[in-house]
């Protein structure tokens, strides 16, 4: 290896080229619509730009000019915070159920993994015939969060499987031989140990359901979430005031996914130091 | 387990410990129920029961009104033996396999550079995060983001008129199968490049350096040693793509401006017509076409595996 270190061959260069393209084709569109939404006035919908102005990000806050688009967001952010929480706590709890044998076990991963490939849109008609036929009000914080949790909880599970696989027993059996209870083996072991990836399962859980569209269709009731308001202008908006919002939700996720990443670096990075200075 | 036969003479001291010792042996027995609940319980409300009742009310009549409870098989007859069913169905295969080649070719090309070409596992890491991080936003906003680049009026027509290669915009960019295939890339590329690279860092070095050692060529590794071994990252990432795209609706709508089908937006489509039973039928059916072809690339590899 490091007799080669230090050359490169053409491959690794027309790799490295096709990556960056990649990532420009990742990019490139939402970079333009951010440049897009700071249009002039009399600015449209694509290049040239017709002056530089905070217009459409005016025009976003005022109520008659866009819907709802101040109560969608907070929706969404608690539909999101709420989805989080659960799907942490849930697929945890799953985690370690699944570190035994128990009846059922596979017929419940089977379950969890059938919910990732279900199309959301019947998961979205389903739970909406459901409700219709039962008689109950679908609402974004009883209907929509179940259907978010059926496309959140697997990535959780599959996310604590792999930190379990991964897991080494022998801290716990010596946490044990030291006389802890399997509460305190839990609390003071296991989850330090676990926290970064939680926090991980945690950005899956809020960003995946503040962006879902497909399962929320149906199941949220008579007051839209963000995504649902999004798409409803896409069909009767035709300014630029589409990107304003484009570019403000999509800063957020960039914070929101930042804030979490930051979280990880900062754990990873006291962990370093203690372990150091215990060495 | 085998509790009894205590000795009468046991101290009431010892007893004490041992009955919570049952008490233990009983609640880790219990725990593992009351630990998977909660994931159970959801999934049965909000995922068997929603799908239980998606199948029971494909067989229900209807009018323009309202539903009924019945048992009639006219929804599956007309879904059957309409000609426009198999055209979607056609066409959202179409738009499937399409996506597929081309996401496993990006993915593959991709996973492979940032598993095999970049050697510093800090460098690995970031640049495996700008690959994802798209994921975490919005797809509607994704979609939209197409069009400054697409339209009558967008970069790559102005681009191409400027360059002298054509001198009328061309239409088909916007609002066609091409933005309909281009979007769902964009979208899903993703999903074959995390599980791909997944499989290729758990590839043994030494394995590419004894075929190497042995005179292979580098295109010889990638086909012969990394591809075979990487086969389950592949396999996921197709699950996923494939599935996601012959169940989408949103983005064959919002791309194709109404101009292009798939199944899911048929059954969009009944559902706001209110013609419930009509759209349950077609999502039983597109459901069992869906888990036959998941079934088949799961006889590839078995997930429970490679987590």
């Amino acid at each position: 290896m490091t007799g080669t270190s230090a050359r490169r061959g053409l491959s690794f260069y027309l790799l490295a080229a096709f990556f960056g393209l990649f990532v420009l084709f990742l990019y490139g569109p939402i970079a333009t619509i951010t440049i897009l939404s700071f249009q002039g006035p009399e600015g449209g919908l694509t290049f040239p730009m017709n002056g530089v102005s905070l217009h459409w990000f005016k025009n976003l806050f005022e109520q008659q000019a866009v819907g709802d688009f101040g109560g969608s967001f907070r929706r969404s952010i608690a539909l999101g915070l709420t989805v989080m929480v659960l799907t942490v706590l849930f697929s945890l709890l799953a985690g370690f159920a699944f570190r035994r044998r128990f009846l059922g076990s596979g017929a419940l991963f089977y379950l969890a993994v059938a919910s990732l490939i279900v199309p959301s849109i019947l998961v979205s008609l389903g739970i909406g015939l459901l409700f219709n036929i039962l008689g109950f009000e679908p609402t974004w914080y009883g209907s929509a969060l179940g259907a978010h949790l059926t496309w959140t909880l697997p990535f959780g599970l599959l996310i604590v499987f792999a930190i379990f696989n991964r897991f080494n027993p022998a801290y716990e059996e010596a946490a044990r031989d030291l006389g802890a209870t399997p509460w305190q083996t839990v609390r003071h072991v296991v989850l330090p140990i676990l926290l970064p990836s939680l926090i991980g399962v945690g950005l899956f859980g809020f960003t995946l359901s503040y962006d879902e569209f497909a399962r929320t269709l149906m199941t949220a009731g008579s007051f839209n979430t963000l995504p649902l308001e999004i798409y409803g202008m896409t069909t009767n908006v035709t300014t630029p005031v589409l990107y304003a919002l484009g570019t403000l939700t999509t800063l957020f996720s960039f914070t929101v996914i930042g804030l979490f990443l930051a979280g990880v670096m900062i754990l990873r990075r006291r962990r370093l130091r203690r372990t150091g200075a215990a060495a | 387990m085998t509790v009894s036969a205590v000795p009468s003479e046991a101290s009431s001291a010892s007893a004490a410990p041992r009955s919570g010792g049952v008490r233990r042996s009983v609640l880790r027995r219990v725990a593992p129920y009351l630990q998977a609940g909660p994931l159970a319980l959801t999934l049965l409300v909000f995922l068997l029961i929603p799908i239980l009742t998606i199948v029971a009310v494909s067989f229900w009549d209807y009018d323009s009104i309202r539903i009924y409870p019945d048992f009639v098989l006219t929804n599956y007859e007309e879904l059957l033996t309409s000609p426009v069913t198999w055209k979607t169905y056609l066409n959202t295969v179409k738009f499937a396999a399409l996506t597929w080649v081309i996401t496993l070719l990006i993915g593959f090309t991709v996973a492979y550079f940032l598993a095999f070409h970049v050697r510093s596992t800090t460098w690995q890491m970031v640049l495996f995060l700008v690959c994802t991080i798209p994921f975490w936003t919005s797809n509607i906003i994704r979609m939209i983001s197409w069009i400054p680049f697409l339209g009558r009026n967008g970069l790559l027509n102005s681009g191409l008129i400027s360059a002298g290669l054509i001198d009328q915009p061309l239409e088909f960019l916007l609002f066609s199968d091409f933005a309909v295939v281009l979007a769902f890339v964009h979208l899903y590329a993703l999903f074959m490049v995390v599980p791909i690279f997944n499989s290729m860092m758990r590839i043994d070095r030494a394995l590419v350096e004894a075929a190497r050692d042995g005179g292979a060529s580098a295109a010889q590794v990638v086909w012969n040693v990394i591809l075979p071994l990487a086969k389950p990252g592949i396999a996921i990432g197709s699950i996923f793509v494939v599935t996601l795209v012959m169940g989408d609706f949103i983005t064959v709508r919002l791309m194709s401006g109404g101009q292009s089908a798939s199944i899911g937006l048929m059954i969009a489509n009944e559902i706001s017509l209110l013609q419930y039973p009509a759209a349950a039928a077609n999502a039983v059916v597109l459901l069992a076409v869906v888990l036959i072809m998941v079934v088949a690339m799961l006889r590839i590899v078995d997930i429970r595996k490679e987590l």
